[in-house]
């Protein structure tokens, strides 16, 4: 039987093995592979020495020699995965550092300040004006059930108006049962139902939070955002209430010089419901492209509660009447510093965070 | 909806320009979106003949064109090469202004005169067409010297873009726009032209209609037209549909588009010989049955759909063979469509449930003008109206058209109008201004809504295409909304409401305005990380956990609710290390989310149809998470950044605590709990961010160590949980206090605070103690270190003498020993 080149391929096998099996740690391996499986190994040798074989029994080396390098790898495999965890452990132990010794005043720490985010800062001019105003502060969860999310919200299930919010639904419970709040209108149904449950109408209110909607992101809209409503449930509050309410408010936000307007709308928890509109900040009424020419700017929607939502959270509508109405932060932040695209407040990058305080 | 003025004006005066008609449809709650002049500009541009194509000299981008437009020989220089000799182009002579406003003048270059312009599309206005000329020849046979406008049979005119509300589907029509105007300006509201039944054999010697089911079907009329001759519309009706997005296909077709436009009322016309025994019928679709639907996609018919209520009901049209003819008032099926031999035409005028409708689109995925219509709901008592205005439509191209008598007119339920009674009081009480009942009721009949008084009061019976107006005080608030719609919402008054309740921040949040002052304050600057990550992303810190699912994302990368600030922020740092930009602190206050079976804190919460089930939602936990990546930063940086929050937000005691494997993804020995002394509750976490998180998810880290602070704000505002310093304040001595180091060699296990906590408690004379010092080496025994505290000690009434300060410090050293640590 002529002699082949795997005549000790077995032993070889065996070397490498043992080879693999003293590697003391991460470096040394690291150090030893290429001449354990790599370009400079005896493995590597002996493939290219097959080509002295009959073509007929060249494949059979072929396959010895495979097994004999899967058989090497996984060995080394492995011992990398040892080596490496003993390396971690080796460290980890280096590093062990009891955070109870550490003498804060010896800490040194850059004079530098850091900046808010442009959504928080927003929303807290909003919120110091509505509190200005005599409106308390409330939040509630973002993962909401489509009672509070639709169906209180006089939004029955299939009702094609549920058609109008692009909504996440979240697998838990029945489908569709369970959501991503649309907006941040449920939390109104909270406050509702508790006043109720503990008798402490009436309620003044606004909720800022964040909200999802199914909507691919562009330069105007993200998936995720954030809102504010506002709920007021009174004695003797009537449509004028919420006309001078969003009109205070606009002056107190945006400025004296800007208007508010309402015109028809049409949501199914607010009768009669509203959109409205604020004076370009743009170009300050004149006609602008933000405006398309019109010189106003649509902000949010409102309008008087509908009594199909008093029903459900079981409010007396012959004794008390309310409006709710919404707009969103992040737009309020976008139009007042002209922010092209919505996506860089989700990009992180500090040279866009940095000229917000 | 786009609708032309031309076709408004049909319907009612309007002398206003379209600048003067758009804030009135806006406060009409009919907002014009858009408003587009059809063939403005174009009065000057005509049809011109190449006859001469030359190049100049000296210009390769440009040639000059001699062509002929009726009245001789022009030249004009050109840019375009799209066209041959012989062809028809249009042409801007000098003077024309083009829409746009620019202005055709005689101008010369390199020697030659251009004496007009040769237009594109995009220059008309007419496409957006901008890659060469607009070669007439392709469209239609071109007449040189003609008006372009009349050649492509343009007549001028204005079309609104107006988006109508889902609660107005009166409004989605020509005519109910037209209504709107006519009762806001005080005109008169034209009926178009109807046809009568002609007078011949009743229908039903002909045809047959049946519901099955009155609940999905509420009123089937059919009505049969004989001698019909399918071919092309009249110019004026093709013009009307174009103007309103659609395609003209056929006399019959375009008549049916045209009257729901204009009416709001779908029709759907069938091949009669098509239709087994000339039958048509509603039922429920039965399970099994199939449809190939007009735009070739077969549909599985009765199918339960996924979604919350749908119980897979679809409505169907049969025939006499019960074979199911269409998807009612969605879409026709391809059997019965309506081709050039037609000559019997059963014509279908119905109303249908509108969720029914709703939901069968939505299940099918199938959107149509008619859905559109039919799930907002159509006014059921308008079905033979749009016959008699289909035949009169039709009859210009098919003066032999039979309408034959006694249509079929087949009711099942139809929703009944609310009687609405408008109180005394009323209006004022809801919209906050007194519009005399008067003036109202003059509105609402202007709307078609019948109104008689009894009394002070106001009883309303809104008109039966106002499907939207319920009954009782949510009838009153639909009826006061039409009335303070047409009255104009800038009328209304304005009025501020106080209140005597002040309005305040909950002293969490006020909590977390502080925390985030001083985060930033300190050098955080705020990220927001995305709420909704990968399974990769989540498996990084909890592998194999529940997780919180979403089940339609938009994409498999944001299909998990996080369960951690922390991976998010660490990508967001290195994406700024990629930058350039990664010597910083980030911090995020946001939300994390725990699947309902991994916790024991899940809320449970009304839901399903009618809040009629309990469901366990996710525990929502409020975090505050810090990143500290610059330099020099690591867990002594975090530690430090934790101190000055607790004493900014004035807590008693959190002591931090070295936990072994803390929380995954912080440094499994270089991690602390932030233990509340008096409650023992945990607050959170400092130190290290672990180097394998970095490694997964920052392409190049640099090698650089990573602090951390993971503070739970729901326990931190919980006084319970987070205990806050007393609010009595203490006058310190006016005595002078004495001071000593204390150097004490402590076991690793005595914690340094727990030391400090034993050296305040020992006697009333120690004023603070305060650990200055940390120090381990060869000269200590193994497993110990040095800790140095700076004691102040003072009394209230006198200066503490030297064997006082002296016998104080023994005390404090007994003590020591008690916890194993003793003296250096």
């Amino acid at each position: 039987m002529a002699s082949s080149p795997l005549d000790n391929l077995a032993e070889q096998t065996a070397q490498l093995l043992a080879t693999v099996a003293a590697l003391a740690n991460i470096e040394q391996l690291r150090e030893e592979e290429p001449t354990i499986t790599g370009k400079r190994s005896i493995l590597s040798t002996l493939q290219k020495s097959l080509g002295v074989l009959a073509p007929e029994d060249r494949r059979d080396a072929g396959a010895r020699l495979q097994e004999a390098r899967r058989t090497v790898e996984a060995a080394l495999e492995a011992r990398r995965g040892e080596l490496t965890s003993a390396a971690r452990i080796r460290q980890l132990e280096v590093d062990r550092m009891d955070l109870g010794d550490v003498v804060v005043g010896a800490v040194r720490w850059p004079a530098t300040v850091g900046h808010p985010s442009l959504v928080a800062v927003t929303q807290r001019e909003l919120e110091d004006v509505f509190v200005a105003m005599g409106f308390t502060v409330s939040e509630g969860p973002e993962v909401e059930s489509d009672w509070y999310n639709f169906e209180a919200l006089n939004i029955p299930p299939a009702h094609p108006a549920r058609g109008m919010w692009d909504t996440f639904y979240v697998e838990l419970g029945e489908p569709e049962t369970v959501v991503l709040r649309t907006h941040t209108s449920p939390t109104q149904i909270h406050l509702m139902e508790s006043a109720v449950a503990s008798n402490s109408l009436p309620i003044h209110a606004v909720m800022p939070g964040r909200c999802y909607r199914r909507d691919t992101p562009d330069a105007r809209h993200l998936a995720a955002f954030h809102q504010v409503e506002g709920l007021v449930v009174d004695h003797g509050i009537a449509f004028s209430d919420l006309a001078g309410v969003i009109e205070t408010f606009t002056r107190a936000y945006f400025g004296p010089d800007i208007e508010s307007r309402l015109r028809p709308a049409f949501f199914p928890f607010t009768e009669p419901s509203a959109e409205f509109e604020v004076t370009c900040t743009i170009c300050r009424g004149e006609g602008c492209r933000t405006c398309s020419q019109t010189g106003w700017i649509e902000l949010g929607g409102c309008g008087m509660l509908d009594p199909a939502v008093f029903d459900a959270v079981g409010i007396n509508g012959d004794e008390w009447s309310g409006f709710a109405f919404g707009f969103g932060i992040d737009r309020c932040a976008q139009m007042r510093h002209q922010i092209a695209d919505m996506r860089a407040l989700v990009e992180n990058d500090t040279r866009f965070l940095r000229q917000f305080s | 909806m786009r609708i032309a003025l031309s076709w408004l004006t049909e319907f009612v005066d309007l002398h206003e320009s379209p600048e003067e008609l758009r804030p009135v449809l806006d406060d009409l709650g009919l907002v014009v979106e858009d408003i587009e002049y059809v063939g403005a500009g174009l009065e000057d541009v005509v049809v011109a003949r190449i006859d001469e194509i030359k190049s100049i000299k000296g210009a390769d981008r440009v040639r000059l064109v001699v062509v002929d437009a009726g009245s001789g020989p022009v030249e004009i220089v050109c840019g375009a090469t799209n066209f041959v000799l012989g062809n028809h182009v249009p042409m801007a002579p000098v003077g024309a202004v083009l829409p746009g406003g620019f202005e055709i003048a005689t101008r010369s270059m390199r020697g030659v005169t251009s004496n007009g312009m040769l237009c594109s599309a995009r220059e008309l206005g007419l496409s957006d067409d901008h890659l060469g000329l607009m070669v007439l020849d392709a469209i239609i046979d071109p007449v040189v010297g003609t008006p372009l406008l009349a050649a492509l049979d343009i007549v001028p005119d204005v079309v609104f873009d107006i988006t109508v509300e889902g609660n107005r589907p009166d409004a989605w029509s020509v005519e109910g726009v037209a209504r709107d105007l006519a009762t806001r300006f005080g005109r008169t509201l034209r009926p178009p032209e109807l046809a009568v039944p002609d007078d011949t054999p009743s229908s039903d010697t002909f045809a047959g209609a049946s519901i099955d089911d009155p609940d999905l079907c509420g009123r089937l009329t059919i009505s049969v037209l004989r001698n019909v001759k399918v071919g092309p519309s009249p110019e004026w009706v093709a013009r009307r549909v174009r103007s309103a997005g659609m395609r003209p296909i056929s006399n019959v077709v375009d008549a049916s588009n045209l009257v729901m436009l204009e009416l709001g009322q779908p029709t759907h016309p069938y091949d009669a010989t098509h239709v087994g025994q000339r039958t048509l019928r509603a039922r429920r679709a039965r399970s099994g049955e199939r449809l190939l639907t007009l735009d070739g996609i077969e549909r599985e018919l009765a199918t339960a759909g996924r979604g919350l209520g749908d119980t897979g009901e679809d409505c169907v049209i049969v025939d006499g063979d019960d074979h199911v003819l269409g998807l009612a008032g969605i879409m026709g099926g391809a059997a019965s469509e309506i081709s050039s031999s037609t000559t019997d035409v059963l014509l279908e005028a119905a109303y249908f449930d509108p969720m029914t409708i709703a939901r069968s689109s939505k299940r099918h995925g199938l959107r149509s003008e008619a859905s559109n219509r039919f799930e907002r709901g159509v006014d059921p008592h308008l079905a033979l109206r749009a016959a008699a205005r289909y035949v009169a439509v039709l009859r210009e191209s098919v003066p032999d058209l039979v309408w034959m008598g006694s249509p079929l007119d087949v009711w099942g339920e139809v929703p009944t109008p609310p009687t609405v009674e408008i109180r005394h009081g009323d209006i004022e009480r809801l919209l906050g201004v007194e519009i005399s009942h008067d003036e109202a009721a003059e509105i609402l009949r202007g709307l078609n809504f019948s109104v008689t008084t009894r009394g002070e009061d106001l009883v309303v019976v809104p008109s039966t295409a106002r499907l939207d107006v319920r009954t009782g005080a949510a009838g009153r608030a639909d009826v006061i909304e039409e009335i303070a719609r047409l009255y104009g919402y800038r009328r209304l008054p304005r009025r501020t409401p106080t209140w005597p309740e002040p309005g305040a921040l909950s002293g969490r949040q006020r909590l977390r305005r502080r925390l985030r002052d001083v985060v930033v304050d300190l050098g955080a600057t705020e990220a927001w990380t995305p709420t909704l990550g990968s399974d990769a992303e989540f498996d990084l810190l909890h592998p194999g956990v529940e997780r919180v699912r979403i089940t339609n994302p938009l994409a498999a990368e944001e299909s998990v609710m996080r369960a951690t600030l922390l991976t998010g922020l660490v990508r967001a740092w290195g994406r700024n290390v990629e930058r350039g930009t990664g010597d910083v602190v980030l911090a995020e206050i946001g939300v994390v989310f725990a699947h309902p079976s991994t916790t024991s804190t899940s809320r449970a919460t009304k839901g399903g149809i009618g809040g009629s089930v309990v469901l366990q939602l996710p525990y929502e936990n409020e975090r505050a998470t810090v990143v500290l990546g610059r330099p020099d930063d690591d867990a002594s940086s975090a530690v430090a950044l934790w101190t000055t929050i607790h004493d900014r937000l004035g807590l008693a005691d959190v002591v931090v605590r070295s936990v072994d494997g803390g929380p995954k993804g912080m440094h499994p020995t270089r991690c602390a709990a932030l233990v509340d002394r008096a409650s023992q509750a945990v607050l959170g976490f400092v130190g290290e961010v672990d180097r394998e998180l970095v490694d997964a998810v920052v392409t190049t880290p640099p090698a650089r160590r990573l602090g951390v602070l993971d503070i739970d704000l729901d326990a931190l505002a919980d006084p319970e949980r987070a205990t806050r310093r007393g609010e009595v304040a203490l006058v310190p001595s006016r005595y002078p206090s004495a001071a000593i180091d204390l150097a004490l060699v402590a076991p690793d296990g005595v914690h340094a605070a727990d030391l400090a906590h034993e050296l305040a408690g020992a006697s009333e004379l120690v004023e603070d103690v305060a650990l200055f010092d940390v120090y381990r080496g060869a000269s200590l025994p193994e497993g110990t270190r040095s800790l140095a505290y700076n004691v102040r000690f003072s009394a209230p009434d006198r200066t503490l003498g030297e064997s006082e300060v002296s016998a104080t410090r023994d005390l404090l050293i007994a003590r020591a020993h008690a916890l194993g640590a003793f003296l250096r």
